[in-house]
């Protein structure tokens, strides 16, 4: 079995620990062995989260070593550009555009990097980009909440996994009265790259 | 066999549930807390557990319920393993009727603790078996093999894990839970067994030293310890998550993976050190393998590649073991790309809506010296507030106060506690600060809950960790009949009273208490609507960004004259709890519509 080792980087809130753990059970159901390690620093106060989520024959450690990542799945620009030691010319890298500005940048004296410069730094960092505004999809749905299925969903088209895994594992994870939204944003994100857009 | 995807800590309470522990107890810290929440949720028929005041609380009630004849556990984090300390201490010389295990949550790397101890030196200083998992599924079930070594020997077990450990989730297979006992009692009138006194004591001592003895024939045989052979040039000895890590880096090494850290394997060592060309050790931390491997007598090497500080990540294992020639350098991962210097970090905030947040803007606009204390409190210490002056553990900052009294600082000094930390070990300085007739104000932040480690109650919250309704006490009543003679309660979320009431207590000459109350915002959900900055009236004088909000953030819109940012107000972020509105000198935040402002 190929070795997929996956990163989730994001900002506390933006439900990167729920997707994780998503992607983790979707490993195991189809087969792999899995392990998953998250750094949360002070996730629930605004701070970077950061997950790494690996599928294998046998996982042996839960963290993924700088340049092994195959996938990277960026919910904010800043973050994943924070990781970009990660990334190898092999990996395949996902982002929401959407900016969560930090507080350091909101009322301090910092500055946002330009979505350009991230893009290009990143894009010249993998084998393949792709970039969308997934909170906006979300918005669409009715809430930036679900901005993180959309990015499940437009990942599950990059991997070999049967559909119902999918669902199967997004029905047990999520609240029951927000199942069915999940899965539309799930769908809305798979949608998003069956296109091919990049 | 059934399996499941478990945290290191959710397998731990896993492992409770299979070994047939009937009492669980702790008190929250990172990265511990998921292990007696996990317990109570999916196994809260089964096994009682609780949060308790403190750590050794938690340890003493764990004992008194396995000198009962209840299998008991108990939960803390890395430095609640000092608290606890005292109590397991005894515990090792009296040993208990059921099993006993202590699971401490260690933090290399400090993700959340104010020091880097390494708690494995604890076995050694309380003489007591240490395991240490490695992943999941060993966290379930060396919480088996926990109590089976528990019983068998009669002593206390230490689990030690740390934040990979507790916090990485794995695959593991379960079982099934064994029968426990309905009934307990009569309780072992056994004095000579469990009375302490230094005659008994004295006799229990020789038992100890000869339980150790029998524990390290035992940690030959065990099968928590266990020699890889492969390829015999070069010889790692390692133990938790260090294992995995080394599995990765070197997989053609030979591996001693212990399981069973103390007592160590003597025979089983010097045999894989015999049968390999270099022997190195690989942990986290301190050299505590090393040390005792080196005095076998046995020609290791260790600390001096791998550095004491901060988590030993693969790519750092493999980054060391080039520079001492064990690995050649093309197996180093090597980043292709570099994060530009200098991105904007997020540093943790106090939340929109937090009560704390007038009371730090009060405490840098008086510029008090505060000494400070564990909690999302300790946030004050960070601009915009610069109002936290010491920090160093759970109950420090009361004690810290009363020391600044006592040195004749002539300023007047404020401590900041929390109502959790508080309960934990804020009474007891209290009293001394009383008893002692000292002088400064102890600010007591009653939010409710215990809010930095994932909003636990305590004995000031109404439930337990059950669920169950409990009696709240009341701190204020306490800190009265405690014999503090001046006390005042304010209101968190109104700056003024908050101000006001610390004034009063800064005047006055003994020792003051100020309860600044007002309720966790993550726990009330509170929203009091989207306030919104008057972009004309606003003259940027950077006041409302002292507060610190994120939801208060600069506008494009600058102040012609000084060239400075006009403030606004993020609408997804702000809860409207009015702070901004009542510091602003010009009256330039405002209400929703239809809220009435104060």
């Amino acid at each position: 079995m190929k070795r997929l080792d996956i990163l989730v980087a994001g900002v506390g809130g933006q439900g990167t620990i729920l997707a994780s753990d998503i992607l983790a059970e979707v490993g195991m159901l189809a087969g792999y062995d899995v392990k998953k390690s998250d750094v949360l620093g002070l996730a629930v106060r605004g701070g970077s989260v950061l997950s790494h989520v690996r599928w294998g024959e046998k996982v042996a450690s839960p963290v993924i070593s700088p340049g092994m990542a195959n996938f990277l799945l960026g919910f904010e620009p800043l973050e994943a550009l924070r990781v970009i030691p990660y990334l190898s010319l092999e990996s395949t890298v996902l982002v929401n555009t959407r900016v969560v500005p930090p507080v350091s940048v909101s009322s301090g004296n910092m500055d946002y990097p330009s979505l350009d410069a991230i893009e290009r730094a990143l894009r010249a960092a993998c084998r393949k980009f792709f970039s969308f505004d997934a909170t906006a999809v979300a918005e669409k749905l009715g809430t930036a909440r679900v901005a993180n299925l959309v990015m499940l969903g437009a990942f599950s088209t990059q991997v070999e996994v049967p559909f119902e895994i999918w669902e199967d594992v997004i029905l047990a994870r999520v609240p029951a009265k927000y199942r069915d939204l999940n899965l539309r944003a799930f769908h809305a994100g798979r949608e998003l790259l069956k296109g091919g857009l990049q | 066999m059934r399996k499941a995807l478990l945290l290191g800590n959710e397998a731990i309470a896993r492992g409770a549930y299979e070994a047939g522990i009937q009492v669980a107890t702790g008190y929250p810290g990172t990265p511990s807390s998921e292990i007696l929440e996990t317990i109570a949720k999916e196994y809260g028929k089964e096994i009682y557990a609780e949060w308790s005041t403190n750590e050794k609380v938690a340890m003493d009630a764990a004992v008194g319920a396995a000198y009962s004849g209840r299998r008991a556990l108990v939960t803390t984090k890395q430095v609640g393993m000092n608290v606890l300390a005292d109590s397991l201490m005894y515990a090792v010389y009296t040993g208990s009727e059921a099993g006993l295990v202590v699971v401490t949550a260690d933090d290399p790397g400090m993700f959340s603790s104010q020091n880097e101890q390494d708690n494995r030196w604890y076995a050694k200083l309380a003489k007591v078996p240490l395991l240490e998992p490695a992943d999941s599924q060993e966290a379930k079930d060396f919480v088996i093999h926990a109590i089976e070594i528990s019983e068998r020997f009669d002593t206390p077990v230490v689990i030690r894990t740390t934040m990979r450990v507790s916090h990485s989730k794995g695959v593991v297979t379960l079982g099934e839970r064994p029968p426990v006992p309905k009934e307990v009692g009569p309780f072992p009138r056994n004095q000579k067994k469990y009375v302490m006194t230094a005659m008994w004591a004295r006799e229990r001592h020789p038992v100890v030293e000869e339980r150790i003895k029998a524990l390290a024939a035992y940690a030959e045989e065990s099968p928590l310890n266990w020699a890889e052979y492969r390829d015999r040039k070069l010889g790692i000895v390692t133990s938790g998550v260090t294992y995995a890590y080394v599995r990765e880096v070197f997989p053609q090494a030979s591996v001693l993976k212990l399981g069973m850290t103390y007592p160590l394997p003597r025979n089983l060592i010097l045999e894989f050190a015999k049968n390999v060309e270099e022997l190195i050790v690989v942990e986290e931390l301190d050299p505590f393998l090393e040390e005792q491997i080196r005095a076998l007598g046995v020609k290791v090497r260790g600390k001096d590649i791998f550095p004491p500080c901060g988590e030993l990540l693969p790519e750092r294992i493999a980054e060391l073991a080039a520079e001492a020639g064990l690995l050649p350098a093309e197996k180093v991962p090597r980043p292709a790309n570099h994060a530009p210097e200098g991105l904007p970090e997020r540093i943790p905030v106090l939340c929109p809506g937090c009560p704390h947040r007038s009371t730090f803007f009060v405490l840098a606009k008086l510029k008090v010296p505060v000494a400070g204390d564990i909690g999302c409190y300790n946030l004050g210490c960070l601009p915009p507030f610069n109002a936290q002056h010491t920090m160093g553990c759970m109950g420090a900052s009361i004690g810290v106060l009363h020391g600044m009294a006592i040195a004749g600082l002539p300023e007047r000094a404020v401590a900041t506690i929390g109502d959790s930390t508080f309960f934990h070990s804020g009474m007891a300085p209290l009293a001394n600060m009383v008893h002692n007739g000292s002088r400064g104000v102890v600010i007591i932040m009653d939010n409710g809950t215990t809010a930095m480690t994932g909003h636990q109650d305590h004995p000031g919250t109404q439930w337990t960790l059950h669920g169950q309704p409990a009696k709240a006490i009341d701190i204020e009543k306490v800190v009265r009949a405690m014999g503090v003679e001046k006390v005042r309660v304010v209101n968190a979320f109104d700056v003024k009273e908050v101000e006001n009431g610390l004034k009063d207590c800064l005047a006055y000459e003994g020792v003051s208490v100020l309860i600044t109350r007002g309720l966790c915002v993550q726990v009330s959900k509170a929203h009091g609507g989207i306030y919104w900055v008057d972009v004309n009236a606003c003259i940027a004088c950077g006041t409302c960004f002292r507060l610190g909000c994120p939801a208060i953030v600069k506008s494009e819109v600058k102040n012609p004259k000084t060239g400075a940012n006009k403030a606004a107000i993020d609408p997804t972020l702000c809860v409207g709890c009015d702070a901004c509105r009542q510091v602003c000198p010009v009256g330039a935040i405002h209400a929703p519509e239809g809220k009435e402002e104060r």
